[in-house]
């Protein structure tokens, strides 16, 4: 496990909960706001913005809930979403634009295009998948400044 | 050409729903799947769709979108309108369909995200 190192500018817990449509959103956008008044550029804290709320649309969409830490620090800004759900049996699969297991109600919301991970992927510096099926997933996303 | 949010309202003759919060607009992205438009979207974008429910301003705004119009002149929650107040997203709507929406935004100068 990789955890980030050098004097912590923040450190933040938060909840995220199964079909929390109602706030979905909420965790990504506090991120925001507190790496913003924090000073980085603008740029680097979009892309933690939109790789954070595609994790937490998948916590909302497919687990049952997940702890979510935000560390930071002058050289890296780690989030990490640490779930209980059904895991994910194929990353590969599952990184792959297009391919979804989102129901036709997250549809209906504009969810589910398949292109959540993949999205991640590329705005994180660097992304890891682990999970364990009928256990859950912990994605961490690395941004480097 | 320089567009702004409060001189596009008045060109395409939009109808604002909630606060108008004056930002300067970059281009248009057109979608209604959020993940597409997280995907997209550049900052500064007008964002079109017909998705109306609340998680489009979270979204929204984790992009730096400076407008949101809704077509075929969609209903918008309150409380969807609400949220844009709080974090100062202006929503409008328009009685045209999409791409006649975006035939008009071509012609105001806004160009592709």
């Amino acid at each position: 496990m990789t955890e980030p190192n050098g004097s912590i500018l923040l450190c933040a817990d938060y909840e995220v909960r199964k079909g929390d449509f109602n706030r979905a959103g909420e965790v990504s956008t506090d991120i925001k706001a507190r790496l913003k008044k924090i000073g980085f550029d603008p740029a680097l804290v979009r892309r933690v913005a939109i790789g954070s709320f595609e994790a937490e649309m998948n916590v909302i969409m497919h687990a049952r809930r997940a702890d979510v830490h935000l560390e930071v620090t002058p050289d890296l800004i780690y989030v990490e979403f640490n779930d209980e759900g059904p895991g994910i049996p194929d990353i590969d699969l599952a990184m792959q634009e297009g391919y979804s297991t989102s129901t036709p109600e997250m549809r209906r919301l504009g969810y589910g295009a398949g292109i959540g991970l993949p999205t991640i992927k590329r705005n994180a510096s660097r992304l890891m998948i682990e999970s364990k099926v009928a256990i859950g997933t912990v994605v961490k996303l690395f941004f480097t400044p | 050409m320089k567009v702004d949010v409060a001189t596009l309202v008045e060109k395409l003759g939009l109808k604002t729903l909630n606060g108008l919060f004056n930002k300067e607009i970059t281009g248009a992205f057109i979608s209604d799947m959020v993940s597409d438009v997280m995907n997209g979207a550049t900052p500064g974008n007008v964002w079109v769709t017909v998705q109306t429910h609340k998680n489009i301003i979270a979204a929204a705004n984790l992009v730096d979108v400076s407008i949101i119009i809704v077509t075929r002149g969609k209903a918008v929650p309150k409380e969807t309108l609400d949220i844009a107040d709080r974090v100062e997203m202006t929503i409008c709507s328009t009685p045209l369909e999409t791409f006649g929406l975006a035939v008009k935004l071509g012609e105001a100068g806004v160009k592709p995200a």
